[in-house]
This record gives structure tokens, sequence and C-alpha cells, in this order.
């Protein structure tokens, strides 16, 4: 009989991505297509839904040719998504309303402050178990409704669909404005501000609190669970999984026992602590998020440290400063100097989310001097990424009332040995990288393959994690506390950035 | 070989002047169809020596020109590239694998993925090896007519002598693959192979290494299906660098 493999697809924010996993969870095949990123003003990120669903259609079939097989040999499809990025469709044609919006996109700021202001956003926290931000999706489908005429109405008859990137796909597989199913999963949907975090069911009062009808969403299901079979690109091939790439890599890093966490490094960077079939609220300013479902096993859950931008900055010093050709060449102009020279970058492009989750403050490159070279600069950039590690762990370490002994990473960034070395450095703890990198996509063919029998059970895919590399920490306490004294101070420079009352945007009145 | 002169033809154009030329003009000025010009100019952009403007659509002589005597790919940017590639074969082969490029007559480690049974092992990325007594180095300075090498013994077993030396460089080019056994550490045998980038330039050695009856048979030999794994893995990464035919 021919070999048969799992395809994980990982719709990310840069790019996306299709990979074919064997039974031993190991790399067969990678094929990868990077989409467009809109920035239409400042503070404003959008992708074209369209464009990411044709570059699935191209790479989906180009990953099963370039592994020599056909698309009976996959045994099941599991889809890993950015979360919160908000795409509007119209069913009938199946053509979005305009652009998706990004997670990263901070267009609903001033909704999110009156909304914040509304007696009942005051218990948002406790049923969604998080807080109410630009981050999340519910604003962003209340402002395109807000801002597009005549679409809160096509919405009300089930006109209009709303759905993240797994939904969006999802749709388009099964057919699309031919019976395509509109569905989602419990750990994208806990991203919404729109499921109560109990009953992993979408809460009538949030939606009345939002002004979100309920017929243009999708309906809720396990991560894990057969979907239906795809009709379109890969015909008959089972979609058997879907979950947010953040708890997928939780997956693929095999974090299955309660105290186990990881932190990928992608352009946003995730730690994920899986705190078991019960939320734990956080006082730290952590998430607290599904971490995945299991058919009809209960929930478990994760609290969660998200950092907006890390390799995003990373991106910035390439596309918009222009100062380095290709991301990895961070190390090397890094490697051309000894430390900072004094200089700070705080990338608060975004605001910044854990643990501070202050949407007003802006980035910032503090301790600028003559001396400062480029080299300085690309060292500043990586040091950004350690030390926001450090502050969602030292959050983390609060709230769960353990000490961190060792962190799990992977993502992209994990290549950059200089990096993952001053991750170890700050964090006084060991850094240990799995052998698979891409536990995004490996999380999500993982939650696939179990759905459909391809793997039995969760202990067999732990016995495939093996560390690839680890690095120990090595930096002077004395000298590892005078820098973070002077990131924290960094930090604090960028808050009350923004101002509210001072928006110039015509759209910035809201409802 | 006409295509060549007309590349040329191009580069040399683009260098007069201002240096920003469209297709048409660049047709126009050496005579050429406009697709063939257009055809020449992709190829050129692939490899770095032209630069399109993605405003204007103009073409002008790409970075890559600049650095032609440098190293052209970043070490950091091929363990980024590699390194899934590196993760699998370390899975498949049970064995520690690493990505290799010359620095200063040695080998320099790029990338260093432990072997996968979860023992203590420190990762040795920048650290220095012998050319000669490595597999990785062997293969280096296969495909590179200028590396020397000085032949220092470190065991019975290295190769000292330039002629044997030469000999056994002109195996790795015929088979494409190098392997050392015991040459460099007692109990320690290494298997490698290229990682080629445009044009099939080698631009390092991919490769594992372990106790060395893991590595070969009974009779000392590299295990044949190691050495598959091994060229496969370099393989999909030349391939990842835009080299087509291997």
């Amino acid at each position: 009989m021919a070999e048969r493999y799992v395809m994980a697809l990982d719709q990310g924010t840069t790019s996306t991505r299709c990979i074919l996993f064997d039974r031993n969870g190991r790399l067969v095949s990678v094929t990868q297509r990077e989409h467009k990123q809109h920035f239409p003003r400042p503070g404003w990120v959008e992708h074209d839904a369209m464009e990411i669903w044709r570059n699935l259609e191209r790479i989906a079939p180009e990953s099963i040719a370039q592994a020599g097989a056909t698309p009976d040999q996959v045994a099941a499809l599991g889809i890993a998504n950015q979360r919160e990025t908000t795409v509007l469709w119209d069913r009938h044609t199946g053509r979005p309303i305009g652009r998706a919006i990004v997670w990263q996109d901070t267009r609903t700021d001033t909704l999110v402050d009156e909304l914040s202001r509304a007696p009942l956003a005051e218990t948002i926290h406790e049923r969604c178990g998080i807080p109410l931000a630009t981050y999340f999706s519910a604003p962003r489908i209340r402002w395109l409704l807000d801002h597009t005429p005549g679409l809160r109405e096509r919405a009300e008859r089930g006109d209009v669909l709303f759905g993240t990137m797994e939904s969006w796909l999802i749709w388009n597989l099964t057919g699309g404005p031919a019976g395509g199913s509109h569905v989602t999963d419990v750990t994208n949907a806990s991203r919404t501000l729109l499921m109560d975090l109990t009953t992993l069911d979408w809460d009538q009062g949030l939606l009345d609190f939002f002004g979100v009808p309920r017929a243009m969403l999708p309906e809720i299901w396990p991560s894990t669970a057969v979907y239906g079979a795809a009709t379109h690109v890969l015909p008959g091939v089972r979609i058997a999984a879907a979950l947010g790439d953040q708890q997928a890599a939780l997956f693929g890093q095999t974090c299955f026992a309660p105290g186990e966490a990881k932190c990928t490094y992608g352009t946003g960077s995730f730690l994920l602590l899986n705190t078991g079939t019960a939320p734990v609220r956080s006082t730290h300013g952590l998430l607290t998020t599904v971490g995945y479902k299991i058919d009809n096993e209960p929930a478990v859950y994760a609290l969660e440290g998200s950092i907006a931008i890390t390799g995003a900055l990373v991106q910035w010093f390439r596309d918009g400063l222009g100062i380095i050709g290709s991301a990895p060449e961070i190390e090397t102009l890094a490697r051309t100097v000894d430390d900072n020279g004094g200089c700070y970058i705080v990338p608060a492009f975004s605001g910044l989310f854990a643990p501070h989750w202050r949407s007003e403050a802006r980035g910032i490159i503090v301790g600028l001097t003559s001396y400062i070279t480029k080299g300085h600069l690309a060292r500043a950039v990586l040091e950004a990424t350690g030390w926001q590690t450090r502050e969602v762990v030292d959050a983390m370490n609060a709230d769960s009332g353990l000490a961190l002994k060792a962190l799990k990473v992977d993502g992209g960034m994990t290549a950059d040995n200089l990096l993952m070395q001053f991750i170890a450095d700050v964090l006084n703890v060991p850094v240990v990288r799995p052998m698979a990198a891409e536990t995004v996509s490996l999380g999500a063919a993982y939650a696939a393959g179990l759905a459909v029998g391809y793997w039995p059970d969760l202990e067999g895919l732990r016995r495939n994690w093996h560390r690839a590399g680890q690095w120990q920490p090595a930096m002077d306490p004395v000298h590892r506390a005078n820098e973070y004294d002077n990131w924290r101070r960094a930090v604090e420079r960028t808050f009350d950035w923004i101002r509210p009352s001072r928006q110039h945007s015509p759209e910035g009145t809201g409802a | 070989m006409q295509s060549i002169e007309r590349a040329a033809a191009i580069l040399r154009l683009l260098a007069r002047g201002s240096g920003r030329l469209g297709v048409g003009e660049i047709a126009g000025s050496l005579g050429l169809a406009r697709g063939t010009a257009h055809g020449i100019l992709r190829t050129l952009q692939r490899v770095g020596f032209v630069e399109q403007d993605a405003a204007t659509g103009k073409y002008q002589l790409g970075a890559a020109l600049l650095h032609l005597g440098t190293s052209y790919l970043d070490v950091n940017e091929l363990r980024s590239r590699a390194i899934n590639w590196a993760d699998a074969l370390a899975a498949r082969s049970g064995e520690a694998v690493r990505i290799g490029t010359p620095l200063d007559g040695q080998v320099l480690v790029v990338h260093h993925v432990f072997r996968p049974d979860d023992t203590l092992q420190t990762l040795d990325v920048g650290t220095l090896m012998p050319l000669h007594a490595t597999a990785l180095g062997k293969v280096l300075l296969a495909y590179d007519a200028g590396a020397v090498a000085e032949l220092i013994p470190f065991s019975r077993r290295t190769i000292t002598s330039p002629r044997a030396l030469a000999r056994a460089l002109a195996e790795v080019r015929e088979t494409g693959w190098a392997a050392e056994v015991e040459e460099f550490t007692v109990g320690e045998a290494g298997l490698a192979a290229p990682i080629r980038g445009y044009g099939g330039l080698v631009v390092g050695a991919m490769g594992v290494s372990g106790a060395v009856e893991r590595l070969c048979d009974a009779q000392g030999r590299p295990r044949s299906q190691l050495m598959t794994y091994v060229r496969d893995a370099a393989r999909a990464v030349s391939r990842d660098l835009g080299a087509s035919r291997w």
C-alpha cells in the first residue's frame, strides 16, 4: 500500500504554507506563498482574502506533487490560521466584503474606547477570558457593519458571513457559494469576544453588546473532528482539524499536560501554558483561552502571553528601513557589534499586548547617540524580542505561582542563534528547540491525524518529540538586572502616545 | 552560448549611463526581440545580477554583482533556509546533523541539530573543524578549486598526503558525497553532501556524524541508506536555494 500522509495548512500573517507529514511527524514536502500586506493608513493592516484563497489553491496541489504523491494518499487535512483576523464575505457570490482586517490592526481603538465605558463592559473579561481590546475580532465586525452601507441588513438576513481565516478557507474548500460549510473551531471562536469560555457557545449578551447578528456567525466545532470532505482543490480529502496557529503550536509541541508551555516566535510571539480542563483567570495581564478540544472530550484551556511585534520588527527593519536584505541577515548585522551600545527599541507598533495591554502606546527607539550604528540597532531589534518574552514569563510565573524551568520554543526566529542565546540569558533558564521547528503545521497535522485515526493517541505523538537544540543561560546577573531596568524604562516611555480625542481619522467617530 | 553573450551585453548596457532601463529600451538597444530580452532579464534577476524597480518596472544592476568576490549567501540565511531539512535529516537518520561553510581554511559550523535521543548534547554552532579530516570539509574542498587545507594528522587514519587527498576529492566529485571514518576522532564517522545554490554553485555542506558502528557496516563502509538520507536532504535545501538540477 502506498504511504499515506497528513497535510497541514498554516495560513499565517505573512504567508500560507502547506506541509505534508509522515507517520513519524517528519516533514515530507513544503510549499509556501507570501501574500501582500496592505497598510492603507497608520495603524491599519489588511489582507486580501481572495489572494490567500488563490495561494492555497496553488500550494496545496504543489505540496502533493513535490512529495511524489496523489491526493488519495492524503489521510486528512488540518488547518492552523492567523487568529482574530476578520473576513466578511457574501454567501451568494463568495466575494469578500473589502479586505480582511488583520489582528495587528488598531482602527477600532476609538470604538473600543467607547464600548469600554458601557456598563456591561466589565463583565466581558469574566465571560470570554480576554479583555475588550482592538486585538480581537468582535470590534472589527462591528466596525465593518458600521462603515459599510447596507451591510448590517445583509448580515441580519444571513447573506453576509463572518469568519476568521479557517472559516473562510473551509467554506471555500467545501464548495463556497454552492453549499460550503460555515464553521469555526473553539480555539478561534475563543478569540472573538463573542464566545462564553465555559459553555463554548456564542453568548447572546455579548452579541447584543457588540451589535453582531447571530445569522452571520459560523457554527462552533471542536478543534479535532471530521468537518467534512473537501470538494475543491483537494476533492475527497477530509478536513479533520482547525486550530488557531498558537494553539496548534501548543499541540505540535505536545504540551498535553497542565504546566507544559511553549513560545512560538513568528510575526508576533505567543507563550501558551496548558492549564488543564479548567480556565485559569489571570491577574497579571495574560489571556485565558481555549488550548484545544478533541471531539467530545472536555476542552483544555491555556494561559497566553501575546506579544504583538517580534519578527515583524525584523521585517520592518528589512522592508520599512531597507537596512538588511533578508530577515536572517539581522543576526549577521547584530554580530558586527558586541552589545546594544545603550540603544533600545520598543516595537509598540500596534500598542503593547501582554502584559501591558496599552493600545495607546506607540513604538520608540531610545538611547540614540552618535555612537549608535546599524549593528547596534540590529542588536536592539533582537533584544526587544528577548525582553518582551521576559515580561510575559514574569507574568506567567506570578499567575501560576510556579517558576518556569525551561522554555520550549519554535517558529522561524528559532533559526537565529544570537536571539535564542539572548532569550536564555534574560530568562535565566535553558531554551529548548524541538526537532520540528514547524510546530504550528505539525500541531494542525497531529490534530487532524488524531481525528481520522492516522495516529492513535496523544502518547504516541509525544514520543515523536525530540530536542534539536538547547541554549544555556550565561549572562552576568548584575548585567541582566541593569539591562532589564533599562528596558522597562524604555517601555514606560511608549505609554500615552495616542490620544483618542485628537484622532483625525474621518471614520474615527464610531457608531 | 549566444544567451551568455546577450546577458553580458545587457549587464554592460545597464552599467552605462543612468542605469535604469525598461525591457523595451534594452531590447531596442541590443536589437533583440522583446521576449528574448525579457527572458534573459528574468534569469539575471533570479541570480541577483539585475533588480527590477517595483514602481516603474525598470531594470538596474543588482546588489549581488557588487558582492561577487565575497560569499554571496549569508550563513544565517543558509541556516534559516536549511533548518527544516536539517531537522528532518536528524529525525530520519537518528544522528546529529551539521551544516558547514568554508572559513579561513577550516569548516565553520553554521548549524547543528542534536542527535534525536534526548541525551545531553551541546550546540557547537560557530566552532571550526579541519577541512581535510571531516566529511563536511571534504565536500567543501572538492567543489572549491581555490581552497587549501593544512594536512595536520588527527588520528592514524587522517589523510596527510596531498596525492591521497586529491584522489579522495576526485571521488567526492564523482559520487556527490563524502565520508570520513575515524579520520578526525577515533570511534566517530561522518557523511556529507553538497548544498548548491543558483547554477549549481556549492554554498555549503550538510552531513551527519556519530559512532562509527552506527554509520558504517561491518566492512567499515558508510551505510547506503544513511547516504541516501544525507543526499536527499542536501538536495532539498539546494532546491529551495534555487539550484534547479540537483
